[in-house]
């Protein structure tokens, strides 16, 4: 068998996942295409095989969260959380993708085509995220590791108390956070962020983005500081 | 011969209830440093707990079972609401989430082998699960937290429950530290941090904000384990009642109430005072919530936070709970505070380490600097020899029999074949206070202030 179809129209979600999680892990089918998804939460969560799976419409919170090996393909939007604490794999969303998207993933590539909710990238821990749109205020908020390229436009807040993940916006930022900093480009940059646009498929000049990082003023707890804490 | 008269320099030692020692040492501390202090354990001031509740033992009117001779059941479950695989323990006492990083591995891999010989479970922390923990614990609850530091769906799958930590007793609405001096490269690497920086744990979850979505984030994890796993939902103490609710609402197997006498590894001394409530206050709301809900035996629950003896189980399962979960009592019997620590085959003084950190034995709450004189609150790999799995896993399975005799002890005393048949009606309070919090009556009296009016 090579590709298996489940309409969540008239199969459970449960059924769903229970089949990625063993058979799919097994190597009965290669692909799995999930029909008529209507927003429903937690799809494709868990995975921990390299499959494929599409998931035609749009998908409600966590879809693909947890992943590991699995490539996941939403041909809409996502909701909250989408590709969350991913640790390996790829999650891509075609259409939009709200709040807390690939918080604290640690691994893997999310690819959001259009714009991204509050939060993106928030305690992301070395997975790469690559927004072809905008994302919303407080996005990598306390970033630890990982690469996050915005091709659109920051909200406020960006990069609040990050560690060391490396944030690269082409379009403005409406306000850094706590810490945060911007950097000059340099050719590693540049290679990272081609680099991440290519694995995303998506065309941009990647010299014409800015690179942010931590100042480190927050790593060390000192009177000092004058309490930004 | 003339005397003169003596006169005494009359000197005042008159104390302010305001501005006491210890106030005064507080703010000349404020003013020294410009920060909060931080450090470790729990509430330190008196509060209303346990000890201000008795049971009244069996006499004429109830018949007692015989002290240590017949059948008291301790058996306990928990997570029967929707798990497949509930968990199931010999004894109600369970050992509370403490984070590797906090806690020496030594000491995550004691606790694993007492609980394991006890037919108990361990809790993960904020941290992760290390490979240790899991190997020496039979029964492991992972603590999926709000910095998700090490948190990865194989641990999820190796877990044999998950519990989702919304708060700390210590600390309700407060994320954790861990001061640099204990990110070692090891807690490091877990945790995905530089080496050595100053680490502070978020406070809210990165990807749920309300009880609508964690109802969500509770259906993901356990489609990840194929509703397997029991999912616990720990708050620290505050609005209990609504809390309590909102968890049963989300979808929680088991919900965790931690009062405000929990303890923690670092956190600011003003949180840990001056936010929360006490464990007896909660423990009364989580009940009462689950009672208006209906879900008494449904949903179980776990109380902790200044459980330190066998009474204070005994009262807690009394007045409700499914269980205990205990983390300070715990450090206090792999030798926490204690004037010595035991290494190859000796006993030797920690006082000069004590000492060095500012701290002495019976007063130490140092567990945020990593230097622990008696090796379990360090990463340090001098000190962290202080205490051996294999003396630490001794005293605590001895720690956890004594709780465990003297509770069924007491349930035998009240007539009771099992531990969990313990009830509200068994306890009368000794203080008006305690009475008022715990919902039941003064000691000789039908007398339960705030009710009956």
């Amino acid at each position: 068998m090579e590709r298996l179809t489940f309409d969540l129209a008239t199969t459970s979600l449960r059924e769903l996942n229970t089949f990625l999680h063993t058979d799919a892990k097994a190597g009965k089918v290669e692909a799995v295409t999930v029909v008529n998804p209507d927003g429903a939460h937690n799809i494709a969560v868990g995975l921990d095989c390299p499959i494929n799976v599409e998931v035609i419409g749009h998908a409600g919170y966590y879809a693909g969260g947890m992943n590991k090996s699995a490539t996941i393909t939403i041909t809409g939007s996502a909701g909250t959380g989408v590709g969350e604490n991913m640790m390996s794999g790829t999650v891509h969303v075609k259409g939009f993708a709200s709040n807390g998207a690939g918080a604290s993933a640690q691994g893997g590539l999310l690819v959001i085509e259009g714009d991204a909710g509050l939060r993106c990238g928030i305690s992301l821990k070395g997975g790469n995220i690559v927004v072809g749109g905008s994302v919303g205020s407080f996005s990598a908020f306390m970033a630890q590791a990982g690469t996050m390229v915005i091709c659109g436009d920051a909200g406020d807040a960006l990069g609040d108390s990050l560690y060391e993940a490396v944030l690269y916006v082409k379009g403005s930022v409406k306000s850094l956070g706590a810490d945060a900093q911007f950097e000059p480009m340099t050719d590693a940059d540049i290679a990272t962020v081609a680099g991440l646009l290519d694995k995303a498929g998506l065309d941009h000049d990647p010299k014409a983005f800015k690179r942010i990082a931590s100042q480190r003023s927050l790593y060390h707890w000192n009177a000092d500081a004058n309490q930004e804490y | 011969m003339e005397t003169k008269p003596v006169h005494f320099k009359n000197v005042s030692r008159e104390e302010s209830f305001g501005y006491d020692r210890k106030t005064l040492d507080y703010i000349r501390n404020a003013a020294a440093h410009g920060l909060y202090e931080i450090r470790g354990m729990g509430a330190k001031r008196k509060l209303p707990n346990f000890d201000d509740l008795v049971f009244l033992g069996a006499s004429m009117s109830r018949y007692p079972l015989e002290g240590y001779r017949e059948k008291c059941v301790t058996k306990t479950l928990l997570g029967t609401r929707f798990a497949k695989k509930p968990i199931e323990l010999d004894i109600p006492i369970t050992i509370a989430g403490m984070s590797f990083g906090s806690l020496s591995a030594n000491v995550k891999e004691a606790l694993g082998r007492a609980a394991t010989e006890m037919g108990t479970s361990t809790t993960t922390g904020d941290g992760g699960m290390t490979p240790e923990e899991r190997q020496s614990s039979k029964t492991l609850i992972y603590q999926c937290l709000p910095s998700r530091y090490g948190f990865n769906p194989d641990d999820v799958r190796r877990a044999d429950a998950i519990e989702v930590v919304i708060g700390q007793g210590a600390k309700p609405g407060g994320g954790g530290m861990l001061l640099g001096q204990k990110v070692s490269p090891r807690v490091a690497r877990m945790r995905t941090l530089p080496e050595g920086i100053d680490q502070r744990s978020a406070c809210r979850h990165p990807d749920w904000t309300g009880p609508d979505d964690l109802a969500i984030k509770i259906q993901e994890l356990r489609e990840i384990t194929d509703w397997e796993k029991p999912i616990y939902v720990k708050v620290g103490a505050t609005r209990t009642f609504h809390d309590v609710k909102l968890a049963v609402h989300s979808g929680a197997d088991v919900i965790v109430v931690d009062g405000m006498q929990g303890g923690t590894a670092a956190t600011q001394t003003c949180f840990i005072e001056h936010i929360g409530i006490p464990t007896l206050a909660a423990v009364r709301q989580a009940v009462n919530a689950l009672e208006d809900l209906d879900m008494i035996g449904k949903v179980q629950l776990v109380v902790s936070g200044g459980i330190r003896t066998g009474a204070d189980v005994a009262k807690a399962l009394a007045m409700g709970a499914d269980a205990v979960a205990i983390g300070q009592g715990v450090l206090v019997a792999l030798g926490c505070n204690g004037e010595t620590y035991y290494q190859n085959g000796a006993l030797h003084s920690a006082e000069a380490d004590y000492t060095a950190i500012g701290a002495a034995a019976g007063f130490c709450h140092h567990c945020h600097t990593g230097k622990c004189p008696v090796g379990i609150t360090t990463q340090d790999a001098i000190l962290e020899q202080r205490l051996s799995p294999d003396v630490g896993a001794k005293h605590l399975r001895n720690y956890l029999k004594t709780l465990n005799m003297e509770l069924t002890t007491i349930a035998r005393a009240c007539g009771k074949q099992n531990v969990h048949h313990l009830e509200r009606e068994d306890l009368v309070a000794l203080t008006i206070e305690a009475a008022a919090i715990a919902g039941l009556p003064l000691a000789g009296t039908n007398w339960i202030p705030g009710q009956g009016f």
